[in-house]
């Protein structure tokens, strides 16, 4: 047997240009930043304050930084995809040949829910969900900096798919029998099982987080009815990660075992039965469409309020609908594939039930509405993002609710009328949210604000190119262009594709126009500092600390009395009330550890030997990752003590921070 | 902007009306009633999605910061009425709705059958890597790539796959159905107008893929009767032996006909399905791994 497995010079694609071009661009990205690091001297300070961090806000901003990056691979993907359908007409081939562009599209759908929705809703939950519930950390800190390491893990063997060996050619949902080693005999869709179970992995550990942080641990006085809305919609996301990351994991662990051992779950002989894998794959992955769009809703909550000046709207029914949405959508699963041939009454339950779940989310819409309704807006960049999102997610919303309706989804399932209505929902639903997000917080990460014009040109590139992108594809779906086409006969969608090509086009400049908002804002910071610690005259608790918040959060917890409690102590500041005399008192914090990096270093090489069946190595990995815990469990020191002194320095040199 | 893009939805529909394709121009019962639905629940929405869209644009406009007649009512977050409001119109919109979807889950139930006076023209489809094969057991022959079907009479499909996951999908006849190896799905079509209609895999199965589609030739009773005995004089003949060359992956197949099939071919396909590898299937791998 080769001490290698099949990992042989072979596996690298030196004979296909866009691969080599594009590996070679990412490598060399790759040691030109590290190179630059190294020689500035940045390494010490990189390693002692962020690798090995289990700071909640310091692991959110590596979670949304991981999250960007894979944007711009994903959105390079989609770059590809759209250049190709706008060429590959009538007897045209394109540019890209099947077993790529077959990559293309399954690495696209991979790499944005998995490595960028994710990671970003991920990220921004650390950030804040902390800060708004009044607490100095999660309930397990090193076990937070696990889940993001292992999320970097899978992050890392996607890429290296594209320089060693080929990515799955399956789509992103890996539908078997075509999965199955029969169909699919390269290391493609092994790089997909294992990249995502190590990842999967990672997120089912930040739910148990998030999970038991919401619900055990919070400021004095925070009563589940005072929590902010974006807590409440982190609850239920990371209530569905636990109940529904589990599936996905066993589910792929059915298929490893069909590849590695020759089991049967879902292959076409021995009994095996592909479309239990159908089943089980989308009872994850639907509630997993409300993991990433409930936390959204939540910053479009906390947004719509404070940018409004007044309180959101209907807060019970707010959290009444948040919760509905929570347990629904684990009944819906089955409008994934009306066209099964399931029987009318199967069908007709689950186009019901998928229907219902309009009902919150309308509800949702009229309270952000009814929110603005006798406010002050302020038309900042995160409210054009949230408007943005409301009037276009309502009519993906109405495509959604038609798709749910068997008899016309069986004419557009599989369509570009599907790929629309998806991209109709997430991109506004998650994409703006977390923009909105990540402008809202990023002050009380890095202490200034973000430049506002190039936030204003972001959103409307986006807004504009998002449209151009995806309205077109309606019209192709509804014309009977079928999704994943690698070139089509039929010229006359042709003039649509290149509408949607140009939108491509549009979404670039919104991107580029972020890359320079941070830049332009980077080198502006002075002037964008925020000295308050409260920029947008915010309602939560998070704005009542400094910027950027200290690693203890607050040096004294704060008290609780009601909703949005950092606006009622503003109010009572203003009547003159006496803030009380702080007495401060050394503060432990969770001590860094690099047991998250050194974890996943060794999750990279298990999963790399998996894939190519170099089963020495993959032992040698279970051995050091075993080492790496066994060397956590037994360590002396678990916290260290920041002394009153400094806590007291701290609070004089920001005085913002308003006694609570 | 949303009006922008919704005008564009609106010419881009209006565009659908004049042209000889899509799910937007059915030439079969099925396909009319299954748009007419996608058209009623489009309907019913828009009278509630157009206001809130525009209510969203005004509200925000009207309650800007700088506007100084709009009053400002800091604590204005909570009002019986209006959430009673709020909850009932998303549900009233989705009983609405709802009663279409559910209604028409079972009148277009895909194997219900088409009431007619005609007998229905039965039709065996097999989805291979990468073409279709139809086979019409009553009539004794089988097409590939290329399905003909007299107008008027109902067509009675049952679909399976060799090995992977197709649907197969008229998009001017009808929804669509998954085509699952060792399974049979079932589906009713009719035809109302002779002509010439696209017929596609809606179902991503691999590298071939794009190529995966088909004529449906929809022609008159009798013409049809002249097919069927042009089609049993000429060509070869579908058994075990020449299926087995047939399932090898094969790419952009052109259109051929088989004169004579052998007797219970469809339900042998079925059972390989629950077997052991079939040889077929091993030749399958191995032309795979040959072209990696």
């Amino acid at each position: 047997m080769n001490l290698f497995g099949k990992l042989s010079w072979d596996a690298i694609p030196f004979d296909q240009p866009i691969v080599m071009g594009a590996s070679g661009g990412m490598i060399l990205g790759i040691v030109s930043v590290l190179g630059w690091v190294t020689l500035k001297g940045y390494v010490p300070y990189l390693w002692r304050e962020w690798l090995t961090s289990v700071d909640h806000k310091r692991i959110g901003v590596m979670y949304i930084v991981l999250g960007l990056l894979m944007l711009l691979r994903g959105f390079s993907d989609a770059i590809m995809m759209r250049a190709q359908q706008a060429v590959a007409a009538g007897g045209a081939q394109g540019y890209l040949p099947p077993e790529h562009f077959d990559q293309i599209f399954s690495a696209h759908g991979t790499i944005m829910i998995f490595f960028v929705a994710m990671p970003l809703v991920i990220g921004l939950m650390n950030l804040a969900v902390p800060l708004q519930l009044g607490i100095r950390d999660v309930a397990f800190p090193t076990l937070n900096a696990v889940s993001l390491w292992l999320t970097a893990s899978g992050i890392l063997l996607t890429n290296v798919s594209l320089v060693v060996g080929e990515f799955a050619r399956t789509g992103w949902v890996a539908y078997p029998p075509l999965s199955e080693l029969q169909f699919s005999p390269g290391v493609g869709v092994d790089y997909y099982l294992w990249s995502l179970q190590i990842s999967g992995v990672g997120t089912l550990l930040t739910g148990i987080n998030f999970v038991t942080t919401i619900l055990k641990i919070r400021a004095p006085g925070m009563s589940y009815m005072r929590m902010p809305v974006f807590c409440w919609t982190a609850l239920a996301a990371n209530l569905m990660i636990v109940a529904v990351f589990p599936i996905l994991t066993a589910t792929f662990a059915m298929l490893l075992l069909d590849r590695y051992l020759g089991f049967h779950f879902f292959s076409v002989d021995a009994g095996g039965n592909a479309m239990m894998y159908v089943n089980l794959f989308w009872m994850w992955g639907h509630p997993e469409v409300y993991i990433l769009v409930l936390p959204a809703f939540g910053i479009f909550s906390e947004v719509s309020a404070t940018f409004s000046g007044k309180p959101l709207f209907g807060y019970r029914s707010m959290v009444a609908a948040t919760m509905v949405i929570c347990v629904l959508s684990l009944m819906v699963w089955l409008h994934h594939f009306f066209t099964m041939g399931a029987s009318a009454n199967v069908n007709a339950v689950f186009g019901m039930t998928s229907m219902i779940i309009g009902v919150p989310t309308g509800v949702k819409i009229f309270n952000w509405l009814f929110t603005m309704y006798g406010g002050r807006v302020r038309f900042a960049v995160p409210v054009l993002w949230t408007i943005g999102f409301m009037v276009t997610f309502v009519l993906g919303g109405l495509t959604g609710v038609l798709l749910a309706v068997p008899a016309v989804d069986w004419q557009v399932h599989n369509s570009a009328f599907l790929v629309a209505h998806f991209h109709h929902v997430i991109i506004p639903g998650v994409i703006f949210g977390v923009f909105a997000g990540y402008i809202y917080w990023f002050p009380k990460a890095f202490g200034f604000t973000l430049d506002e014009r190039w936030g204003r040109r972001a959103f409307w590139c986006w807004f504009i190119g998002f449209h151009l992108a995806f309205m077109p594809l309606y019209v192709t779906g509804l014309m009977g262009m079928t999704r994943r086409l690698q070139h089509y006969d039929v010229v006359s969608w042709q003039p649509w594709l290149l509408v949607a090509a140009a939108g491509v086009a549009v979404i670039f400049a919104g991107i580029a126009c972020q890359v320079v908002q941070l830049v332009v804002s980077i080198r502006a910071r002075e002037e964008l500092r925020d000295v308050t610690g409260d920029p947008w005259n915010g309602r939560t608790l998070e704005w009542s600390t400094a910027s950027p918040a200290p690693a203890w959060n607050y040096a004294v917890l704060p008290r609780v009395t009601g909703l949005d409690a950092f606006w009622a102590q503003k109010a009572r500041a203003k009547q003159g009330q006496p803030a009380q005399a702080r007495k401060y008192a050394p503060i432990e914090v969770p001590k860094n550890t690099p047991t998250g990096f050194v974890n996943a270093f060794f999750a990279v090489v298990i999963g790399f030997a998996l894939i190519w069946h170099i089963w020495w190595m993959a032992a040698l990995g279970a051995f050091g990752a075993f080492v790496t815990f066994l060397a956590f469990a037994f360590r002396q020191q678990e916290e260290v003590e920041i002394p009153a002194e400094t806590i007291a320095q701290f609070d004089r040199a920001h005085p913002a921070e308003v006694a609570l | 902007m949303q009006h922008v893009a919704l005008a564009v939805l609106l010419i881009g529909a209006a565009a659908l009306g004049g042209c000889s394709e899509g799910v937007l121009d059915p030439k079969g019962p099925i396909a009319a009633a299954e748009r007419l639905i996608m058209l009623n629940s489009t309907g019913i929405m828009l009278a509630i999605v157009i206001p809130t869209i525009l209510a969203t644009l005004g509200v925000a406009w009207w309650f800007r910061s700088s506007n100084k007649r709009a009053h400002y009512l800091p604590d204005f977050d909570y009002s019986g009425r209006l959430e009673l409001l709020v909850w009932s119109i998303p549900i009233m919109t989705i009983l609405l709705v709802g009663g279409v979807a559910w209604l028409s889950s079972y009148d277009l139930d895909p194997p219900k059958a088409i009431a007619s006076a005609e007998k229905p023209v039965r039709v065996q489809v097999v989805a291979l890597d990468w073409k279709w094969l139809f086979i019409y057991p009553d009539e004794g022959i089988a097409t590939v790539n290329q399905l003909t079907v007299p107008v008027g009479a109902p067509i009675s499909f049952e679909l399976t796959s060799s090995g992977v996951m197709n649907s197969f999908f008229v998009p001017q006849l009808g929804g669509q159905i998954y085509t699952m190896s060792g399974m049979v799905t079932r589906l009713y079509l009719r035809a109302d107008h002779a002509g010439t209609y696209r017929g596609m895999s809606a179902n991503y199965s691999g590298a071939g893929f794009s190529d995966m589609y088909f004529n449906v030739d929809a022609i008159p009773p009798e013409r049809f009767e002249q097919w069927v005995a042009a089609t049993r004089t000429s060509g070869s003949v579908l058994d075990a032996q020449s299926y087995a060359e047939l399932v090898k992956p094969s790419q952009a197949v052109a259109p051929f006909t088989y004169r004579a099939v052998a007797p219970n071919l469809f339900n042998g396909i079925l059972s390989t399905g629950m077997q052991p590898v079939h040889p077929s299937q091993r030749t399958h791998l191995e032309s795979q791994r040959a072209e990696k």
